[in-house]
């Protein structure tokens, strides 16, 4: 059969399989029934610190603001039990300041690219912009997919830009962000799952969203996406990471999504080596929440450094 | 018609019952003696057995799954033909019952209504649904839906009086919906029911849809009763009898309704409607999530 | 690309469902409010049993005493249906709007004090408190509120005929969704005018006669809904009441029958929800990881405790292996135990008698050559408790594959055709409900056509709603609940 975009549709999803809607909707809703409490409580919220890529991805960052951001990469609060984050998340520009800061300190300097967060322009731009984020310092790079050729069924050439971008990574992880938001179906972020990871290297991830458009990381397609992972880890043996990102803002919301690594994925993903959180406000969050346990008093936002509501 | 030839010796007709499409007599070749009102012999009619009632079961329920698939337009239409064809041939059925001793003017009535009776049914064949099912609204993000389908076979016992206008009104909404009947004809007055048998072979209904037995209620209605692959049976009947059919139904969780009609009331048109109809469907509720 | 899908070799490397993070207790603390000794409720009253005599009712998770529940004689069940006789004329004569306003109070009524009910019905039942909470009490007081909206509308009920009360209607529900069932019984009842008697559950009485609080607080006028308590006696007493006018059973085939036979001589009206022994059917096209969990769902739902349960799966050949390794993994963080912590999914069974027979037939599937398999749990020490279990290797002929065993226990059978998969679904006296999971729209139509069951449910499972009918075809029984076709069976239709 010659390929065509229609039966590279029907035949990847035939090899993948389809996802239900509802089905995955009713599963997750679980996940956010379950309580967690005391000691467990506090395993989970500092667990979560230490998954987060503390990230600033804006037009105005600055490299002193990119500082401020590695100190509480470094130390997110003053508790010096609290671990440090897994990563600070910034544009290329700022690898370098941001190496500076957290260099040989274990916590790692990711930087998107590849003409993020769109990733509209050519190939060989956004392969150049990996190679400089990376000699410039980046552990890990965090690339989006092309969505226009996905959607029109070049599942190849997505897939082969993939393996592109692997390459030019060299040493440092990669990220292969779908932009759930703009392929809409869960069928469709499964299937991408798939070209991403097979092409992907035991301890790269496969991440949500952006942030940049309205609709990122939910517990549905987080599910989704660690079902894919769980699937290809039992086929193949090799262990992709999952990075959601966006939206998740309280540690509420953190703990319901450890809660389904832990009941799909099981132990082996509950380290910052294969789960991450792309998220700026939820740190705070879950520092309010140790605290809390810890004195057993609700704490005021403008106790944390970097707090965006300090009302 | 012309007169008969003088001398000539008629040909009597040899009754026999209707089941899968085929006349047969009863397995156990039994028969018994019918005669008509002024006591004259008429004729001898299969006694059947239970294991005819097995047989016509077996016989209705390979017809069942086509009879079922068929558009209910088609089931309309197939209906609607029988009624024409009990119009044109009234005649015959009006003096075999005014043999039995009906009134004249009571068998022409109780054809009439007969008749229009499967009108009647043939045009709900495609038309019940939209009433007894529906579309639920229920509060998650599922499509549910109510239809209802065809119970299976059917045992139908049909009343003494009016036994044909009896049978004829116990029969047609139940295969109006698609299920399959076995009949057992007034245990008096058989032979129009035979009659109708011979109007539903030339019919378009298809052989095994309606089975007709003939023989005595005592020996059959135990059958009826618990026989397990009928799923339904509609009785015309007395007491004692209804606790037995209750009784047997127990065992197989039998669906069992009676037609409380008496007399006259089989002549009005509060003898059909819906109820019946619903009677012998299930109702089968489908959910489907509503996604992308 | 490495395929997900067309693997049979099975995993490479398994998955670990450790401890690495494990759960605090997180025991539901709200007071049941729970009457050491509940008395027959009677004419809108709480009355002594004319018996003299009680029972207890015990919590299965823990075999600890809950209270003491009046034990009704024939002469209490007589004086129940007195009271409802006595109070049928003024109910049935009530304009419709206002019946439902009772209806809408008690809906309103039982939602707040719904988490009190759902720790009551958790302690009584053995059920996770996940599930009353998010189940059970809230579909009861849906109930309500939807057949309430019917009470002045019932004109439209049925075409062309005046729906009008039966009288008083005889009621016995299970110990599977006590509430639940309860509600199921009575709204629809009350909605078209028909007074009540009802017998709970012998082991889960309790939740109906706090439910009789809320009547009381609603005041419902005295004698409209009566609860007797007691067991087999006391169910047959109130089924065979000479003046009942319909009776209304929810229960085991077996009871079922006996009770037509019962009624065999009378005229009575009769709603049988029976036994099931649902087909779950999964093709190869299936989502299959809503599949997995509808199968979950299906069978270990309330421990699989429920009459539509999907205990027997139906899985095409070609992912076979593929389902069940992902079920096999699904059911390692199912967590059994404490009925009452928030995170438990699999509570205890609900009494030592069917704990013995889920055990029995367990046993008899093992015996006849079917392979078992349980996920490692610990289970606690005191109380009636079973792994979820999984039976691969089951025929047509097995035990497990035929008898209702109405507990965590899923016989797992394979097809390759899809008529192949039709004939083994409706290979039962049963009819109950049956579920198919498959991407082909046509299929699902089709399929939905030839499985004989009341209830089928597509790419989902055990889904309820008080406008959906429920109710079985063949010995699952007949009449339905739920929806306009529900209430039709309370009706007389002149």
């Amino acid at each position: 059969m010659p390929q065509t975009p229609h039966t590279a549709h029907a035949r990847l999803l035939d090899e993948v399989g389809s996802v239900d809607q509802v089905g995955v909707e009713e599963r997750v809703a679980k996940f956010a029934t379950r309580s967690i409490k005391k000691a467990s409580k506090v395993w989970g919220l500092r667990t979560a610190v230490s998954m987060t890529d503390l990230t600033t991805l804006e037009g105005k960052d600055t490299p002193g603001k990119i500082e401020s951001l590695c100190r509480k990469a470094l130390r997110p609060h003053d508790d010096p039990d609290i671990p440090t984050v897994a990563a600070v998340c910034v544009y290329p520009s700022m690898v370098r300041h941001a190496k500076a800061h957290v260099g040989g300190s274990g916590v790692k300097v990711a930087s998107v690219a590849t003409a993020f967060p769109s990733g509209q322009t050519h190939y060989r731009t956004r392969l150049s912009e990996v190679r400089g984020a990376v000699a410039d310092g980046a552990d890990e790079v965090d690339m989006v997919i092309n969505r226009g050729a996905f959607l029109s069924g070049e599942y190849s050439r997505v897939q082969d830009e993939i393996a592109g971008v692997v390459e030019a990574c060299g040493p440092a992880a990669l990220k292969v962000i779908l932009e759930v938001s703009e392929l809409e179906t869960f069928d469709n972020i499964r299937m991408a799952s798939f070209l991403a990871m097979g092409v992907l290297r035991p301890g790269d991830f496969i991440k949500t969203s952006t942030g940049k458009t309205a609709l990122n990381a939910t517990l549905a397609n987080n599910q989704v996406m660690i079902e894919a992972i769980r699937d290809f880890f039992l086929d193949t043996g090799i262990a992709i990471g999952m990075k959601p990102a966006g939206g998740i803002k309280t540690a509420k919301q953190a703990l319901q999504f450890l809660i389904a690594v832990k009941e799909t994925l099981g132990d082996a993903w509950l380290t910052r080596r294969r789960y991450r959180f792309g998220a700026s406000s939820l740190l705070n969050d879950l520092l309010r929440q140790i605290e809390k346990e810890k004195t057993g008093a609700y704490q005021a936002p403008y106790y944390f450094s970097d707090a965006a509501e300090s009302y | 018609m012309s007169p008969p030839s003088p001398g000539r010796i008629p040909v009597t007709k040899t009754p026999k019952v209707y089941v899968g499409g085929a006349f047969v007599r009863s397995e156990s070749a039994r028969t018994f003696k019918v005669s008509d009102a002024t006591g004259a012999f008429f004729a001898n009619i299969p006694q059947c057995t239970r294991k005819d009632l097995r047989n016509a079961v077996e016989a209705a329920a390979k017809a069942g799954p086509g009879w079922a698939r068929r558009s209910p337009y088609n089931r309309a239409q197939i209906l609607y033909r029988l009624a024409e064809m009990l119009e044109a041939r009234s005649g015959e059925l009006v003096t075999s019952l005014v043999r039995f001793g009906a009134r004249e003017a009571d068998a022409a009535r109780g054809m009439a209504v007969g008749v229009d009776r499967l009108i009647h049914y043939a045009g709900w064949a495609d038309k019940y649904e939209q009433l007894l099912g529906s579309v639920n609204p229920v509060a998650s993000a599922h499509f549910n839906f109510t239809v209802t389908e065809p119970m299976g076979v059917v045992g139908v016992i049909a009343p003494d009086s009016p036994p044909l206008l009896g049978l004829l009104s116990m029969l047609a909404p139940v295969i109006a919906s698609g299920n399959t009947v076995v009949a057992l004809a007034s245990e008096k007055v058989p032979y129009p029911a035979i009659l109708l048998g011979e109007m539903l072979a030339t019919s378009d209904l298809p052989g095994g849809v309606v089975n007709i037995l003939t023989g005595f209620r005592r020996e059959l209605v135990p059958t009826f009763a618990t026989h397990a692959h009928l799923r339904a049976v509609y009785a015309a009947a007395g007491a004692d009898e209804r606790k037995a059919l209750r009784l047997g139904a127990a065992a197989s969780v039998k669906r069992v309704r009676f037609a409380d009609w008496s007399g006259k009331e089989w002549f009005s048109d509060s003898a059909q409607g819906l109820g019946p109809i619903r009677d012998f469907v299930e109702l089968k509720t489908t959910w489907h999530p509503i996604g992308s | 690309m490495p395929s997900a899908r067309k693997t049979s070799s099975g995993p490479r490397s398994g998955l670990i469902f450790g401890d690495l993070w494990e759960f605090d207790p997180a025991p539901e603390t709200a007071d049941p409010k729970l009457k050491a000794r509940y008395d027959l409720f009677i004419g809108g009253r709480f009355v002594r049993p004319r018996s003299g005599r009680t029972f207890d009712s015990i919590n299965p998770a823990n075999e600890a005493k809950l209270a003491e529940i009046a034990l009704a004689g024939p002469a209490d069940v007589d004086a129940a249906y007195r009271s409802a006789a006595d109070a049928f004329k003024a109910w049935a004569a009530l304009p419709g709007r206002e019946r439902g306003k009772y209806l809408y109070r008690i809906a309103r009524l039982l939602q707040d004090r719904a988490r009190e009910f759902a720790v009551a019905e958790t302690l009584d039942g053995g059920k996770p408190i996940r599930e009353s909470r998010d189940f059970d009490v809230p579909m009861a007081a849906a109930h309500f509120f939807y057949h309430a909206g019917w009470a002045d509308k019932l004109e439209y009920v049925a075409p062309g005929r005046i729906a009008r009360p039966l009288g008083v209607v005889g009621q016995v529900i299970p110990w599977n969704f006590p509430l639940l069932m309860l509600a199921w019984k009575l709204a629809p009842a009350l909605a078209m005018g028909n007074c009540v008697v009802l017998k709970p559950a012998e082991t889960t009485s309790i939740t109906a006669l706090k439910f009789a609080e809320i009547l009381q607080d609603a005041e419902l006028p005295a004698g409209v809904v009566n609860f007797v308590t007691g067991a087999g006696e006391t169910g047959a007493a109130v089924m065979g009441h000479p003046s009942a006018a319909k009776v209304a059973f929810t229960g085991s085939t077996e009871v079922g029958k006996a009770i037509m036979r019962q009624l065999a001589g009378t005229d009575r009206k009769m709603t049988m929800e029976l036994g099931g022994k649902a087909a779950n059917i999964v093709f190869d096209d299936a989502p299959i990881d809503q599949a997995v969990e509808g199968i979950v769902n299906g069978i270990f739902f309330n421990q699989g405790h429920v009459c539509c349960a999907g205990s027997r799966l139906l899985v095409h050949e070609p992912v076979a292996g593929q389902v069940i390794s992902k079920l096999r993994n699904r059911i390692r963080v199912l967590r059994v135990g404490d009925p009452l912590d928030k995170n438990t999914d699999l509570g205890a069974i609900n009494s030592r008698e069917q704990l013995g027979r889920i055990r029995r037939l367990v046993a008899s599937g093992v015996r006849e050559g079917a392979l078992m398999y349980q996920p490692p749990c610990r289970l606690p020490e005191r109380g009636y408790y079973f792994p979820p279990t999984l039976f691969t290797r089951v025929t047509q002929s097995h035990r497990i594959a035929r008898e209702e065993i109405f507990g965590p226990v899923l016989s797992i059978l394979t097809f390759r055709t899809v008529d192949e998969a039709i004939e083994k679904a409706n290979n039962t006296p049963y009819g109950l409900s049956a579920g198919v999971w498959t991407d082909k729209g046509s299929r699902i139509l089709r399929m939905s056509t030839e499985l004989k069951a009341g209830v089928v449910w597509a790419n989902t499972f055990n889904k309820f709603d008080p406008s959906s009918p429920f109710g079985g075809y063949r010995e699952s029984g007949f009449g339905r609940e739920g929806g306009r076709q529900g209430l039709l069976d309370y009706a007389h239709l002149a």
